[in-house]
């Protein structure tokens, strides 16, 4: 993204701002949900841009943390207890649950990592659906509460998708702040080469552990989010298949790019509502489309950005070069 | 005891059907690297094209026919070319995330062409029991056996006593070496592929007439194949077999002693401990690492 100049991308980050906030002001309740949800999956994507994209960790359980993280808050805020103190627990716990799953990692890399993984999101989905004395088993928990933010009810779907967007930004900024301080080189050093990175000192052991944990943990925040959201929570939404959605949209934005998982998100959560005209087809089309482009680019949308601007970075070099060289020549 | 026989007997004919589709998938990640998640779907596909085959008209024998040659089209030729030849050099990935893509399409593409609804499928042995030893199997589990019995040992006679299953052996371990003794590596993955769609097309003709032919059948069959792939041996026929048997006993074992809520639970935990301390899994070779 090196290629605007900088006062031009800050402008540009401004406008996207601003119209993420008015833009949706006059926008019907579907309209807001789904803008909301977009921000929800965007935090839980770019939980797991940190554990695949910075630290090389192929993780297939962020649904299965989102879900932990949903179930968190519905049944404490169900009992009374306010959003940000099970907005914490969730992210606690699924801190705690992310470190242990990080275990495995140590052990098996790549696909196998993908397999434990798949089987954990398999098992948390059983637990949700069968411990009905805790998560109210397939009838799900109804009647979750919105919060109040500084004495605003949040009840309406206006101010919630401010909810939503405020929590998107502080994790957004935590996110940036994180992956250009010392960690998150390090969880850099760990996807390039983890043997250079072991030789150069960098705990690998803890390093893993802690992309797994931190990534989980987003996707906490994300559940708490998420059950406030819809109101209503059952086992189905985090079954397998939102896991598996949630690696297509990091990939799909590209892994290992900031901004990545925003893409990706708003690829899966609106490109569907936008196809939505097609009926039945609208399913069929995405898929289609998520295909077309990963042929097309492997390395997700911002991958063919990142192309194009080194592209464009070598053609202006080495048209640098052929003037410095002609300068020379005239030089002699 | 009578019980432990017939679970016995239920879980191998439903282990024996995972392992046609566990042996595909080691067939295609072997030979070209692809970790295929849309396995699942691509054993799905061929009841339906079967049923749309006698919708139109043609008999029964003849739609198995037309059925499993369209699914070599398909699912053998059309994938390999249109999906994984243009993603094979980007890497394990986004091949394996475009695969989860297919999967998507697939699914819609039956809901929304076919039926959202689950359909009847005719099946290829009659209805019935038959007595062993003082027990009665039915019929159904048997043919099923033995189907896939005839499918795996006609597969590993190719790979090991022919010189096209040697040269498809020699394309797998080491395409470079291979390529260079003469071996077409690219027509041996090529029959792969289609080796693999003629597998999940077998299985589709077994399995559907049991679980009934549905658009969403076939994640919970991918997963089983998946865990048997694994347990097994990621990188061996053998294993993949072995691997589909025990989890299909396993499964079946579990619903009866452990409970039907968490029978699902058992082969994920069994996966998780073989990945844990055996990761080249029960019959395989260890991989190199890559660091």
């Amino acid at each position: 993204m090196s290629g605007f100049a900088k006062p031009l991308k800050i402008a540009l980050g401004l406008a996207i701002i601003a119209g993420l906030i008015i833009v949706p002001m006059n926008f019907n309740r579907y309209g807001l949900f789904i803008l909301s949800q977009w921000a929800v999956m965007s935090i839980a994507a770019m939980g797991l841009n940190l554990t695949l994209g910075y630290a090389g960790q192929v993780s297939l359980a962020q649904g299965a943390f989102v879900g932990i993280g949903a179930y968190a808050a519905a049944i404490m805020t169900t009992h009374g207890w306010p959003l940000p103190a099970a907005m914490l627990v969730a992210i606690v716990l699924s801190f705690a649950v992310g470190w242990v799953l990080g275990y495995p990692a140590l052990r098996v890399q790549h696909h196998y990592l993908a397999f434990v993984t798949l089987a954990f999101s398999t098992l948390a989905f059983l637990v949700f659906r069968n411990e009905s004395w805790l998560t109210g088993g397939i009838y799900g928990i109804s009647n979750i509460p919105r919060p109040h933010i500084f004495g605003f009810a949040t009840n309406k779907p206006l101010p919630f998708y401010y909810v939503c967007l405020g929590a998107l930004a502080i994790v957004s900024l935590a996110v940036w702040w994180l992956i250009r301080s010392p960690w998150g080189r390090a969880f850099m050093a760990l996807r390039e080469n983890p043997l250079r990175a072991q030789s150069l000192g960098i705990d690998t052991r803890r390093y893993t552990l802690m992309a797994f944990a931190i990534g989980s943990a987003l996707g906490g925040v994300a559940g708490a989010l998420y059950a406030p959201l819809t109101q209503y929570i059952d086992p189905v939404p985090f079954n397998l298949s939102l896991s598996l959605d949630l690696l297509m949209m990091v990939i799909v934005g590209g892994a290992g790019f900031y901004f990545g998982p925003f893409l990706g998100a708003m690829i899966a959560v609106l490109l569907p509502e936008w196809l939505r005209f097609t009926e039945g087809y609208y399913l069929m089309l995405y898929a289609i489309a998520v295909m077309l482009l990963l042929i097309w680019s492997p390395t997700g949308i911002l991958g063919i950005l990142d192309r194009y601007m080194a592209e464009r970075r070598t053609k202006a070099a080495s048209a640098l070069r052929a003037v410095a060289k002609s300068r020379l020549e005239t030089a002699q | 005891m009578s019980n432990l026989f017939d679970l016995l007997v239920a879980g191998l004919a439903t282990g024996a059907i995972y392992a046609l589709v566990a042996v595909g998938f080691t067939l295609l990640w072997q030979t070209s690297q692809t970790i295929n998640f849309a396995q699942g779907e691509f054993v799905m596909l061929p009841a339906f094209l079967m049923l749309a085959a006698m919708h139109a008209g043609a008999p029964f024998w003849l739609a198995i026919i037309l059925g499993i040659l369209l699914s070599m089209i398909l699912l053998g030729l059309g994938f390999k070319l249109l999906l994984v030849d243009p993603m094979m050099r980007h890497g394990v990935l986004p091949l394996a995330i475009a695969t989860m893509a297919l999967a998507i399409g697939l699914k819609e593409a039956v809901k929304q062409f076919f039926s959202a609804e689950a359909s009847p499928f005719p099946s290829i042995v009659p209805t019935g029991d038959v007595s062993i030893f003082g027990h009665a199997v039915s019929l159904q589990s048997i043919g099923v056996l033995v189907v896939a019995i005839l499918a795996v040992v006609g597969l590993t006679t190719l790979l090991n006593r022919t010189s096209l299953g040697h040269q498809m052996q020699a394309a797998a371990q080491n395409p470079t070496v291979a390529r260079i003794i003469g071996v077409p590596v690219e027509r041996m993955i090529l029959l792969t592929f289609l080796i693999n769609a003629f597998l999940v097309a077998l299985a589709s003709l077994l399995i559907t007439p049991i679980y009934l032919a549905k658009f969403s059948s076939g994640e919970v069959l991918g997963q089983a194949a998946f865990i048997a792939a694994i347990v097994g041996g990621f990188n061996q026929v053998r294993g993949a077999i072995a691997g589909g048997l025990l989890i299909g006993v396993l499964d079946n074992l579990a619903a009866a002693y452990v409970s039907t809520q968490y029978r699902a639970a058992v082969p994920m935990i069994f996966l998780i401990a073989v990945i844990l301390f055996r990761p080249q899994g029960l019959l395989g070779r260890a991989e190199e690492r890559t660091v």
